[in-house]
């Protein structure tokens, strides 16, 4: 019989769905975010209620069986947030905790492969964002950027640029998700900001200082000076930076 | 800020920069300690050109003034265009504000000869010694070194910069005494050596004193201009495989001649880039570089040229079809990593996973390994696989036939590395 868990999609909900796995001893699994409600007569339908505990001892668990880097990778897939692929990351925890011996490296296997895609497609969008954050000067000296990645990297952003630009505020947001990264010259915490009070342009511009303006514009000259017309090859262009990116990129706007 | 002339020198200097097509940013290790602004280490492009190119640093000349005439030069003397100048304080303004916006990953500053080697070094010295010890700049700065310039300036040059880069410009000493009068060989490797002995005894001493200042973290790389003169590929390589050794280059970068000037001694202006020739070196660079192969291997006297509609390591497994096929779950790595459609991380992957269990085609292919290339060179867990016997160039029609435009010669496409 096939029991579908319903999880709420975040990674304590998914390390406690493992942890119903084995404590009820289910065999056939399908994990799921939310309840599809589809031919309900077959199956059992169980909903997974988060807790941070029993999260806790599965992760304590993992940590015996695939190393650190392994652990990350996973929370790495997991922010792919793609819910038909919920399966492929059960399935790669519960291969790990039957296996005698360490499985990260099994590219035979399935899961295995599946996972390390996922982790190649997120760790490719954190790598864009590095790239293609495009901060601009407020008057209060923050930078600000806006950006829409495909996959929720913003938590995997924060070493990078914390690192990067420790002498400057700055904010991050994730505009499709609506939260954001704020680094006060100290610490960096997760915000929200609210539009609504912003909905004019000009006070989008007004908060910018004076020689943003001026920067931005030499950015641009400086991006069209670059170019050889005679090499021109925009298949290429566009593969390295699709379309979907360009609204946030100074330099394409 | 005078902004249109800003934005006029910026526009002549990036424009007379951007035939030099290093543009790597990665290699440094220069961190973020004293919480200033930025670091050096994981070489990101920020941005691509619409020909494809990386952007990653701010590349401009500090002047297009120069004294020589090298006739492949768009800066050179004789030539009749506008000429700009940026002051010290601009250079630094520009680097920093691009830098607080992520614009850039830092700077590559290279510059005109304006009246002699030592005068010009001393201001591109000092731009990067502002940045480091004003500013907290801890990104990236890659420096041309002027030939001729004295060791003293090298020296502090290596203190502040990531990279520096001596361009050779021509393969050979006689295309350079052919197109750039001015200058002599001597006179480029002279610093190149300074460097490479400089960087060794700096790096011994990193190991003995941690707090020891790094130098030049980035290492030394050099450029060569590829079909403004006549040598053949296997001259090219020849050259680039004596730099890396003998002067622990970091990179030779190949730069396909772009005609911008009407010369006798030049190729015509209507000369197309030759960018797949180009793009073959890079590839047979790589597979002396990460693959293990001897230049000797690649290109020699029999086999002056690189095959301009396949790869080079296709090149070399056709010509020694006796070397396969390969038992992918037996076989060695390095003999993996000679087998075309199997790249770096494929070949990884594979020695990792058979650990497990030996692999068949279907894992192969998951684990990206071209299989229209490879499955005439290997064998797997499979009773399936190229029964026929066929010789290297019945494969390298078969692969042809099977792979789209991107293998003819012809097209304008920059193809990939493997
Ligand atoms: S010395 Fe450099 S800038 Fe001057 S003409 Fe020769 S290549 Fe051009």
């Amino acid at each position: 019989m096939m029991t579908t868990l319903i999880y709420d999609g975040t990674f304590e909900g998914l390390l406690t769905a493992v942890f119903e796995v084995y404590d009820r001893r289910l065999g056939r699994v399908n994990l799921q975010k939310s309840d599809l409600g589809a031919n309900a007569l077959f199956e059992d339908k169980m909903q997974v209620i988060t807790d941070e505990a029993r999260a806790n001892r599965v992760l304590k668990g993992l940590k015996q069986k695939i190393s650190s880097m392994g652990v990350q990778r996973l929370y790495a897939a997991h922010l792919a947030e793609m819910d038909s692929d919920a399966n492929s990351l059960l399935g790669y925890i519960r291969y790990a905790f039957d296996s005698a011996v360490n499985i990260e490296e099994d590219y035979g296997n399935r899961f295995v492969m599946r996972v390390s895609e996922m982790v190649r497609m997120v760790r490719r969008e954190k790598h864009r964002m590095e790239a293609f954050v495009r901060f601009q000067k407020l008057k209060d000296d923050t930078f600000y950027a806006g950006i829409e990645p495909d996959f929720n990297v913003l938590p995997l952003l924060i070493r990078h640029f914390k690192s990067r630009y420790a002498d400057q505020k700055w904010i991050i947001y994730d505009l499709r998700r609506k939260y954001g990264l704020y680094y006060d010259l100290h610490h960096t915490q997760y915000i929200s900001l609210d539009f609504a009070n912003v909905a004019k342009p000009a006070d989008v511009i007004a908060a910018f200082t004076e020689d943003e303006g001026i920067y931005q514009h030499l950015w641009k000259n400086y991006f069209t000076s670059v170019n050889i017309p005679s090499r021109k090859n925009t298949k290429l262009h566009v593969r390295h930076i699709p379309k979907r990116y360009w609204k946030h990129l100074t330099e394409k706007i | 800020m005078n902004v249109d002339r800003i934005t006029e020198k910026l526009n002549i200097l990036a424009d007379a920069a951007k035939y030099d097509v290093s543009c790597a940013s990665s290699g440094s290790k220069r961190k973020n300690e004293n919480k200033g602004l930025g670091n050096a280490s994981n070489g990101i492009c920020h941005s691509y050109t619409e020909d494809g190119r990386c952007v990653s640093l701010l590349k401009i000349l500090l002047t297009n003034h120069c004294i020589f005439d090298c006739a492949y030069c768009v800066s050179r003397k004789s030539n009749d265009v506008q000429r700009a100048a940026f002051t010290v304080q601009e250079v630094v303004d520009l680097t920093i504000n691009f830098y607080r916006r992520n614009y850039i990953e830092g700077l590559f500053l290279s510059s005109g000869i304006f009246k002699d080697a030592d005068y010009t070094m001393e201001r591109l010295v000092r731009i990067a010694k502002k940045l480091r010890t004003e500013h907290n700049f801890n990104g990236y700065i890659h420096l041309k070194s002027i030939p001729g310039a004295s060791d003293e300036l090298m020296n502090e040059a290596g203190l502040y910069a990531d990279r520096l880069s001596v361009n050779l410009e021509m393969p050979t000493e006689a295309g350079l005494k052919l197109l750039a009068p001015d200058k002599n060989q001597a006179d480029m490797i002279k610093p190149m050596g300074y460097l490479k002995n400089a960087i060794i005894q700096r790096t011994e001493e990193k190991k003995i004193f941690k707090k020891a200042p790094i130098f030049a973290p980035a290492g030394q790389s050099t450029q060569v201009i590829i079909g403004a003169t006549p040598e053949n590929d296997s001259e090219v390589l020849q050259s680039a495989n004596y730099f890396y050794k003998n002067f622990n280059l970091k990179r030779v970068y190949y730069s396909g001649y772009v005609p911008v000037l009407a010369d006798s001694r030049l190729p015509a202006l209507n000369t197309s880039v030759p960018m797949v020739r180009e793009n073959r070196l890079y590839q047979a660079d790589w597979l002396m570089r990460f693959y293990g192969f001897k230049v000797n291997e690649i290109v020699n006297d029999s086999q002056p040229h690189l095959d301009l509609d396949i790869d080079p390591k296709l090149g070399w497994a056709i010509r020694n079809m006796q070397a396969f096929p390969v038992d992918i779950n037996k076989a060695d790595l390095q003999m993996i990593l000679r087998v075309p459609g199997i790249g770096l991380q494929s070949a990884q992957k594979i020695v990792s996973a058979r650990k497990f269990a030996k692999l068949n085609w279907d894992q192969l292919k998951k684990i990206g390994v071209a299989l229209n290339r490879a499955k005439y060179f290997i064998t797997c867990k499979s009773n399936e696989f190229e029964r026929r016997d066929l010789t290297g160039s019945n494969i390298k029609q078969f692969i042809l036939a099977t792979s789209q435009s991107k293998y003819l010669k012809n097209t304008q496409v920059q193809l990939n590395l493997f």
